[in-house]
């Protein structure tokens, strides 16, 4: 367990906020929040997929993602 | 609500809202120079099918097998061969809209994931205004650096193959990430001096380009268009930075 981990853990517990039994910690939580928002930017911005090329096309090139 | 759902519910909000607004603002800036350009590589484009002997060799890098000019009837825009694309007009735009709103989400799913670590740790919530600080670190990521070297590029302007580019793109985000990182949050000197080393580093490698370039697109054009995509994200970014913060601090406050 990473340091952050630990001491919001202990944030946790001191101030106000119950853990719930089981429950994924903040820090795994937001990484899959992450994973998430990379997957979405990278399938519209980055996908070979000629038709979601054509779709996200203008988006593409008005985000100055390496389009064509 | 969990951590994450309170991530995911502020960046749905808060990225519908500023794509939304960043596709009002390219139909002012980025579209109508997109569409011009198009006129152009149309055009370039017609002249290849009447002389394919003389192939230009500014083309060489463009990739055409993906990217076949062949049967495309008047008014539509290019690309794929027979793959589908939108109609110009309402449904390009709509089309426009959603992958604005994706992208949104997306990076404002990023940015939320930033701010649940840091008011985990720190104990409070992230203000507007550090996420507004948030958003422009974004835009110095995600737009400045990989901009140095790729700039915001027209359609019909030649370049280097596109993996080549997306490579280069994605490894400036994540130098010029680390690096902006090492100078924020471990405050030494010799962080901070491989910090600037990492924002350094792939500009001194430098991105793919072609050996040369010939296009009928007018620089001007390309300039006008540049300037256009850097402000434009420039508004995307600090909104987003300041909308998602604000967002996400209500949800995770209730949680």
């Amino acid at each position: 367990m990473s340091q952050s981990q630990l001491a919001n853990a202990e944030v946790r517990t001191q101030v106000t906020l119950p853990v719930a039994a089981g429950q994924v910690g903040r820090l795994s939580q937001a990484l899959m929040a992450m994973v998430l928002g990379v997957f979405v930017v990278g399938m519209v911005g980055f996908s070979h997929i000629d038709v979601v090329h054509n779709a996200a096309h203008d988006v593409r090139h008005s985000n100055a993602f390496p389009c064509h | 609500m969990s951590t994450f759902r309170s991530i995911v519910f502020a960046s749905v909000i808060a990225g519908f809202i500023v794509g939304l607004i960043v596709t009002v603002v390219q139909q002012f800036g980025t579209v109508p120079l997109i569409l011009k350009a198009e006129v152009f590589e149309k055009v370039a484009e017609t002249h290849q099918h009447d002389a394919p002997v003389t192939a230009q060799p500014a083309a060489a890098g463009h990739d055409h097998a993906a990217h076949d000019h062949g049967d495309h009837g008047a008014g539509d825009h290019d690309h794929g061969a027979g793959a589908w694309e939108p109609r110009d007009g309402f449904e390009r735009n709509a089309y426009t809209a959603a992958a604005n709103i994706l992208t949104a989400i997306g990076f404002a799913l990023l940015l939320a994931g930033f701010f649940a670590v840091r008011s985990g740790a720190t104990g409070a919530s992230v203000s507007w205004h550090e996420g507004l600080l948030w958003g422009l670190a974004g835009f110095a990521v995600f737009t400045l650096a990989p901009g140095l070297g790729l700039p915001p590029e027209l359609p019909g302007v030649p370049a280097a193959p596109l993996l080549s580019r997306q490579i280069w793109w994605l490894a400036a985000v994540l130098a010029t990430a680390g690096g902006l990182a090492l100078i924020a949050f471990r405050r030494s000197v010799p962080a901070a001096i491989a910090g600037v080393i990492l924002l350094t580093l792939p500009h001194l490698i430098g991105a793919p380009e072609l050996a040369n370039i010939e296009t009928n697109v007018p620089s001007s054009l390309t300039h006008q268009f540049v300037t256009a995509v850097t402000v434009t994200s420039l508004v995307f970014w600090t909104l987003l930075g300041g909308l998602t913060s604000a967002v996400f601090a209500r949800f995770d406050q209730r949680s």
